[in-house]
């Protein structure tokens, strides 16, 4: 009988003996690192004496906690990862077996039940149960209304894939009447569900639509004609500050202005694309994000004209095509000809469903441009240059019009952005705004127009439902503020997404060219940095 | 055949920064034509390549065309002369299907003839053919050199130029895509100038052709010719040595 002895032991080694000792290792490890971290604390003493605490306590916490996570992870985790990269490849979605173990009908009804009467007791809660046990069940009502919709997503799974732009576009167009149907039915009054609009349609909606906008927008630029642009924030500010000023100088409507906000926007956007013209890469990361500093920077020095940092406040608001407005001393506010209750939730309403159609638009205009000879070259500059030059493509022409599209877009959102807000300032429009435009982008998966649709949800939905999250001072104590900590876990989110899928929610690209079938061209055949 | 001149490069000079790459370089490729262009690393075959693109631009000499200078023509309206390149690197387009490679390459002919070029492609390279749906870059180097010529002939090019077609392909690889160029010369009349390390192959394939070493035509003659040149051979066709 041969024997092989294997040099490698892990074969020979069970998971078990494995995880055992990776978890001795990790142990080991952070003993070394947090000995003088943890272990040891100097002070002073009263006598201003050089005193050494010992923390040995803390320390063998922190250590074992390290050896159990990684003995977890090792003995269950992995092979948990490895399995379900394999049900992966064939279906798309988790494997079968764990998601229906997960989702099951008992669990359903008994979530459903639970929030049914949770949404029925609500007022009466905190008398009955007192303030911070009602805290932790409204976050079990949240669980379980959650877990109620996942439910419900996971059981239609096979139809949503399918429609998926059609159900999302119905959401969108559906989503104010329902917020206002819902709230008004829990207060039982439309007035009240009205008010209580407000900040789900504001905050919210617009809010979000505002961003999958200008994402849309810099998506032509960056994500379809591949040209790295950090200073899309100045086209913004350049419609917002072409509808405020025009409009409250000259009072002309809004209808008027927008074109010609976004005219403006496109011709600075020819006017950065001449400089930048052979430049790629970083060498044009630099460039435009000097760019839109410096229209931020004459925003706020050149104060004949734009009022400085103090802004431009009293923007006039967007009327309702000039037959109805939405100012409540106007006769021909929207609530008297109508004969419906004052409420600013009209405005609210009305300008949700005018950044809808503007970002409607701008993904109308991404999807036919894409199938029509500039967008194929657009994409094809982002690819190779050299090639498309040899192929007889105009590259000065199509990179222009890539940054005068894109500009006008960004134009288009900025003067909505100044009509919503009623005022502007140059604070607006920081490169921290640029960053989050491109991130949305970035985190889409380039030229993907629903990938960047739900990154936007995610990005700006969740750092505006992180000022939402009371009842973590119920668990953290009253000191804790959740709104301090979005950024770090809007960061750590980013960290997190970009791991488990490197090229974005959706990594691939629709063809636009067929010989018979259509296909979608998935990412997993190409490598990242590749294709 | 008594044809016509298509392609005259006059005493071009062509320099990277201060440095000369051709010294007054003189090739003439003549309608129905198989030029090839042979010579070592180094000895300014891709710079001629590229010269005759306008990238980089020639700073001495002319360039004519069919009768037309395009010495200073900028790169993409030479293109639109209908001079095609499968260019060194073959560059297609990585992250787009075979598909929107070829239909990149039409996109001079503003897609009049596509359904038909794209059969035509099809025919010469059926491997093309199985591979219609995937990335141009998860393709293997002989299906992207393949589609680097294909999307050439797209765009119903007069003349086409082929930077290194052999470059990294096995020999295998290598005759069948000398026998699709012969093939195209021989059914559709089309002119070819290919420049070659491969100069056993390149040759064989050439009506005529070139011999350049350090940014100089050295020896010219016809295929057969050359082939029997003694130089040629202690050169480039034997002992291995460049």
């Amino acid at each position: 009988m041969a024997v092989t002895v294997s040099p490698e032991r892990d074969t020979v080694a069970t998971p078990m003996q494995r995880a055992l000792r990776e978890a001795l290792y990790a142990a080991a490890i952070s003993f070394g690192l947090f000995v003088l971290f943890i272990g040891l604390k100097t002070g002073q003493n009263i006598s201003n004496e050089l005193v050494l605490t010992t923390r040995w306590g803390l320390l063998a916490a922190v250590v074992i906690a390290t050896a159990v996570g990684r003995f977890l992870y090792v003995a269950y985790g992995q092979p948990f990862l490895a399995n379900q990269k394999i049900t992966d490849v064939a279906t798309g979605l988790l494997p079968a077996s764990v998601a229906s173990r997960f989702f099951q009908l008992p669990a359903f009804i008994v979530a459903l039940v639970a929030a049914v009467v949770l949404f029925a007791v609500n007022s009466s809660l905190v008398g009955w149960v007192g303030a911070e046990p009602a805290g932790y069940l409204q976050f079990l009502r949240a669980l379980s209304v959650i877990y109620v919709l996942a439910c419900v997503i996971y059981y239609f799974r096979g139809f949503i894939h399918a429609n998926f732009t059609k159900l999302g576009i119905a959401a969108l167009i559906l989503y104010p009447i329902l917020v206002v149907a819902i709230l008004s039915l829990m207060s039982w009054s439309f007035v009240g569900g009205l008010q209580g609009s407000l900040k789900w349609v504001d905050n919210f909606g617009i809010q979000i639509l505002i961003y999958v906008m200008l994402a849309w927008g810099l998506n032509i630029v960056v994500g379809l004609a591949g040209l790295l642009d950090l200073g899309y924030v100045a086209f913004y500010a350049v419609g917002a500050y072409a509808y405020a000023l025009l409009g409250t100088q000259y009072g002309l409507s809004f209808w008027i202005l927008l074109p010609a906000a976004g005219a403006m926007a496109a011709f600075w956007g020819v006017l950065l694309g001449f400089p930048v013209l052979r430049l790629r890469g970083d060498y044009l990361a630099i460039v435009t994000l000097a760019f839109g500093e410096i229209i931020r920077l004459v925003l706020i020095n050149w104060r004949e004209v734009t009022n400085g940092s103090a802004g431009i406040s009293g923007i006039p608001k967007v009327t309702f095509f000039g037959l109805m407005t939405f100012n409540v001393s106007d006769p021909n506010y929207v609530a008297k000809v109508l004969h419906l209750a004052t409420s600013s939730a009209y405005y609210k309403i009305f300008l949700y469903y005018l950044i809808l159609a503007l970002a409607l638009l701008t993904a109308f205009v991404t999807i036919r441009l894409r199938r029509m000879p500039v967008g194929r070259a657009w994409e094809a500059l982002r690819e190779d240059e050299i090639a498309c030059r040899s192929l007889g493509i105009n590259t000065t022409t199509t990179k222009l019009t890539a940054f005068a599209t894109g500009a006008m877009f960004g134009g288009f959102a900025g003067a909505f952005f100044a009509a919503r807000q009623g005022f502007v300032s140059p604070e607006s429009f920081v490169f921290l705004e640029s960053a989050i435009i491109l991130a949305i982008v970035v985190l889409g998966g380039m030229g993907s127009l629903v990938g960047i649709a739900v990154a936007a949800m995610v990005m700006i939905g969740g750092t505006e439902a992180l000022r939402e999250l009371d009842f973590l001072k119920q668990v953290f104590g009253p000191d804790f503020t959740p709104e301090l900590y979005r950024m770090l876990l809007f960061g750590m989110a980013m960290v997190i997404v970009m791991l488990w899928k490197p090229r974005g929610f959706v990594g691939s690209r629709e063809p636009t060219a067929f010989l018979k079938e259509r296909k979608a061209v998935s990412s997993s055949f190409t490598k990242e940095g590749h294709g | 055949m008594a044809a016509t001149t298509l392609l005259d490069i006059k005493g071009v000079q062509t320099y990277y920064g201060n440095i000369r790459a051709l010294n007054g370089v003189d090739v003439t490729v003549k309608q129905g034509e198989i030029v090839a262009l042979i010579g070592a690393n180094g000895a300014g075959k891709s710079t001629l390549m590229m010269t005759i693109f306008g990238a980089p631009r020639a700073r001495a000499g002319t360039i004519t065309f069919a009768g037309t200078d395009i010495t200073q023509m900028p790169t993409h309206e030479i293109a639109r002369m209908r001079i095609a390149q499968s260019p060194e690197g073959r560059r297609i387009f990585p992250r787009m299907t075979v598909m929107e490679n070829l239909q990149m390459g039409a996109s001079l002919d503003n897609l009049k003839h596509y359904d038909e070029d794209v059969e035509k492609v099809f025919t010469l390279f059926p491997r093309l053919k199985e591979r219609i749906t995937q990335r141009g870059g998860t393709l293997s180097g002989g299906e992207q050199q393949m589609l680097s010529i294909g999307r050439a002939l797209m765009a119903r090019p007069k003349l086409l130029l082929l930077d290194e077609p052999s470059l990294g392909l096995a020999p295998l690889i290598v005759k069948q895509i000398f026998d699709a160029i012969r093939e195209l010369n021989r059914t559709q009349g089309l002119t070819v100038f290919l420049v070659e390390q491969n100069a056993f192959g390149a040759l064989k394939l050439a009506t005529r052709g070139y011999v350049m070493v350090n940014g100089n035509v050295t020896m010219s003659g016809t295929g057969k010719e050359l082939l029997a040149n003694p130089e040629v051979r202690a050169a480039y066709l034997e002992g291995g040595h460049h």
